[in-house]
């Protein structure tokens, strides 16, 4: 691990940030904070935001303090609060950052470390599954130094038009048409299949498209929904991992034929014009019945449940399917205080409040995704939601991008290279990986990991 | 002492000013005062103009990076500069830009002068014309995009259904933002129809600064009316033409907020221009030093390009 050097900056950081948690203990032991705070937490904004604003005004009767929220769209977020991080922003107290940024957030000072006071707090990280504690909470990946609670648990999967699936002259077609019924694929090819048997098919007298995909070029999206694949396939970014040998692993020929999966996926089966589609487009494409079939974060799944159109009896969920392996893209937050603003007691009020059993089973109730083992282990939580136990099964096979601190470095090349082959027909698979490799090689050069 | 207005206001100032200060002032020199009135002008144009010009000159010899506070940054002297000029990205961002630039000036001088023209005979309505085709340039570039990405959008088909109608191809069968061959034109043709009018307005203030009687003269002459047009109208025109073409020019290197409305830069890089590669260098990657030096060459291409117009374009005046 590179340690930042010691100086007289780190020092005054490194004290304030213990008087910050020791103070946190003093309110947290007796009770009520010295004085009433105006706090504000930073998200995206989406679905399980209104509910934590919701679950939030139990924290505010319990201890007085305000709630503000600052929540940014989707395609803005990493931009808006990244430069809100390095500039030492103090708008924001608490921060539900992507879990790429948990490395830059330690390393570069923006994330106040919670060991002793989650130590202090009685709160314990084996409270909280284990999938999630890794990939949202510590840096070094794997180490016992936790810099977020897991907030919301998400990963990226699939729903389904079920009132189309169950059709039986639809069901005739395909079984005539392939030799087996018409169901919840079970591998990536028949996702493919499926996707190619609903690709320009008549119902209801509207023309239908297989399935809308990531494909968005300026954030993150088409890395998070080509990693569907590539994990599926096996992919490793790294021979052993910690050593930024990628060669052979990021563009080994399962990696190779995964994108040219999800490229032969972008051609065939998505509607007109779905060359820069992230989350949003997604589900308008659902939502207005153009798709059998959609990718999405589970966060977005009780809502599409809920829709009076497209959900209840007519949608159904499905697990990011195998092809070489079982694995799925993961989503979802920690929760951490930042440590540029000068509330950081009461921001760890917030994150004792939200830790404990009573407020993550509430959390699940109003659609936020709990990791904590309150909820999960709870022998009613798979029939809790139709798409609960999918959840589930996708977290337990969680996979994630780099979490290094320059994550953004090497997700805006990742993004560049599949975009350029699988959108913009250029090159080939082979070489937008090798390409990718040395530009990754080179990141991790400048950033001294190599 | 003459008694006009602004002797009777320096002799009402003199009187007002304290008799301290006044001594102090006495005792400078004319050159000392004027410096002394011009000395904050220069020290603010010093701090937001050329300070950050040689903050960013000295940045680009490092591998500084905005989002790593807490880490020195490294000398890496022309480390920067070798990488940006023999990185294939940034040619194809550069020949991007070249075809944006190119096509939309071409385009909106044709287009520009010929509308200026066509206005310039004064028919009925005209005026009313006028205003309605510089209305696009009056429109935010962001509503102008996002306005544009709906008419391209192939579900939509609006502007399909127009291609198809004129082609006789099929409507579902392009989508001009998504194809690599099509996306640098859609841009192109946004730009195009936001920015004629501004060329069209300068073309026609061109034009009606033309004296009649160099026409009537010529007319006595027996002059055709094309021959009038190249030897009269194109000549006169010619100086504000080029005006046009350097604001344009100038407006299109640096194009940012239309293009990513539209195409994000996309498919792949098709559509990158060099801001948008500036950009993301920038405040995306957060590699500060290579970005700085990216803008120092793109100011020495645009500055040294800018001259060159320049000087042309003074010598066609003085002609």
């Amino acid at each position: 691990m590179d340690r930042a050097p010691v100086t007289g900056r780190n020092i005054t950081k490194t004290i304030q940030l213990a008087s910050a948690s020791a103070l946190a203990l003093v309110g947290a032991t007796f009770g009520t904070a010295a004085a009433a705070e105006d706090l504000t937490l930073c998200w995206a904004a989406w679905d399980p935001a209104n509910a934590l604003v919701e679950l939030s005004k139990d924290f505010e009767e319990q201890s007085g303090h305000t709630m503000n929220f600052e929540f940014v769209p989707w395609p803005n977020f990493a931009d808006r609060m990244l430069n809100e991080l390095n500039s030492g922003g103090q708008l924001c107290d608490l921060m539900i950052g992507d879990s790429q940024w948990i490395g830059g957030g330690a390393e570069n000072g923006h994330y106040v470390k919670l060991n002793d006071f989650f130590e202090a707090s009685d709160i314990s990280m084996d409270d909280f599954a284990d999938a999630a504690v890794y990939a949202y909470s510590t840096w070094p990946k794997g180490t016992e130094n936790y810099y977020a609670l897991p907030a919301m648990g998400d990963a990226n999967g699939w729903f389904y038009r079920k009132d189309w699936f169950t059709d039986p002259e639809i069901m005739a077609a395909f079984e005539a048409e392939h030799g087996r019924p018409l169901g919840e694929p079970q591998t990536q090819r028949e996702l493919m299949e499926i996707a190619k048997f609903f690709q320009g098919r008549e119902i209801d007298g509207q023309e239908r498209y297989g399935v809308s995909i990531f494909t968005e070029r300026g954030s993150e999206g088409i890395t998070m929904g080509v990693t569907g694949a590539l994990y599926a396939w096996g992919l490793e970014y790294e021979n052993e991992p910690g050593s930024y040998d990628m060669v052979g692993a990021m563009n080994s020929p399962e990696a190779v034929e995964a994108l040219e999966f999800y490229t032969e996926l972008y051609e065939c089966c998505t509607p007109p014009g779905y060359t820069n589609s992230y989350m949003g487009e997604s589900l308008d494409a659902f939502k207005s019945g153009q798709v059998a079939m959609a990718m999405n974060w589970f966060a977005f799944f009780p809502g599409l449940y809920a829709d009076p159109d497209i959900g209840g009896d007519k949608i159904d969920f499905f697990v990011n399917p195998p092809q070489n392996q079982e694995a799925s893209t993961l989503g979802g937050q920690g929760i951490s205080v930042v440590s540029y603003p000068d509330k950081q007691d009461a921001a760890l009020e917030y994150i004792a409040w939200f830790a404990q059993p009573e407020v993550q089973k509430q959390w699940w109730a109003l659609g936020g995704y709990a990791v904590h083992d309150a909820v999960l282990e709870d022998p009613a939580f798979e029939e809790s939601q139709p798409f609960a136990g999918d959840f589930l099964q996708a977290m337990n096979a969680v996979q994630d991008f780099w979490q290094e601190p320059t994550y953004a470095e090497l997700l805006l090349a990742m993004q560049e290279r599949v975009h350029n082959y699988v959108v913009a027909d250029q090159g080939t698979a082979q070489e937008a990986l090798d390409a990718l490799i040395e530009d990754w090689t080179e990141v991790f050069e400048d950033d001294g990991k190599l | 002492m003459s008694d006009t207005p602004i002797h009777r206001g320096a002799d009402r100032a003199a009187r007002a000013t304290p008799a301290r200060v006044a001594r102090k002032v006495r005792g400078l020199s004319d050159r000392a005062i004027a410096w002394i009135f011009v000395a904050p002008t220069i020290f603010l144009l010093l701090a937001v103009n050329i300070f950050p010009l040689i903050w960013t000159i000295r940045l680009s010899f490092t591998n500084y990076r905005a989002n790593r506070l807490n880490r020195e940054p490294e000398w890496v002297g022309l480390r920067n500069y070798e990488r940006i000029l023999t990185d294939s990205d940034t040619w194809a961002s550069m020949q991007a830009t070249a075809h944006f630039l190119i096509w939309t000036i071409a385009l909106q001088v044709l287009i520009g002068f010929a509308l200026a023209w066509l206005i310039n005979r004064q028919f009925k309505g005209s005026a009313f014309w006028t205003t309605i085709i510089v209305l696009p340039m009056m429109l935010s570039p962001a509503v102008v995009g996002n306005f544009w990405s709906f008419l391209y959008q192939p579900q939509i088909r609006l502007f399909n259904y127009v291609i198809a109608f004129l082609s006789g191809q099929d409507p579902s069968s392009f989508d001009i933002l998504g194809s690599v061959n099509l996306a640098p034109w859609a841009i192109v043709i946004v730009d195009t129809w936001m920015w004629t009018p501004f060329v069209m307005l300068i073309c026609l203030a061109g034009l009606r600064s033309i004296p009649d009687y160099l026409y009537e003269a010529a007319a006595v002459d027996r002059a055709s009316p094309i021959r009038q047009f190249f030897t009269i109208t194109v000549p006169m025109v010619l100086p504000f033409l080029m005006l046009a073409v350097l604001f344009r020019g100038i407006e299109n290197f640096k194009m940012f907020d239309l293009v990513v409305q539209l195409t994000g830069g996309g498919p792949g890089n098709i559509t990158t221009l060099t801001s948008i590669d500036l950009k993301r260098e920038a405040f995306e990657k957060w590699r500060t030093g290579y970005a700085s030096a990216y803008a120092i060459i793109l100011f020495v291409t645009v500055f040294g390009l800018a001259s060159i117009y320049v000087k042309a374009l003074n010598k066609v005046r003085e002609r």
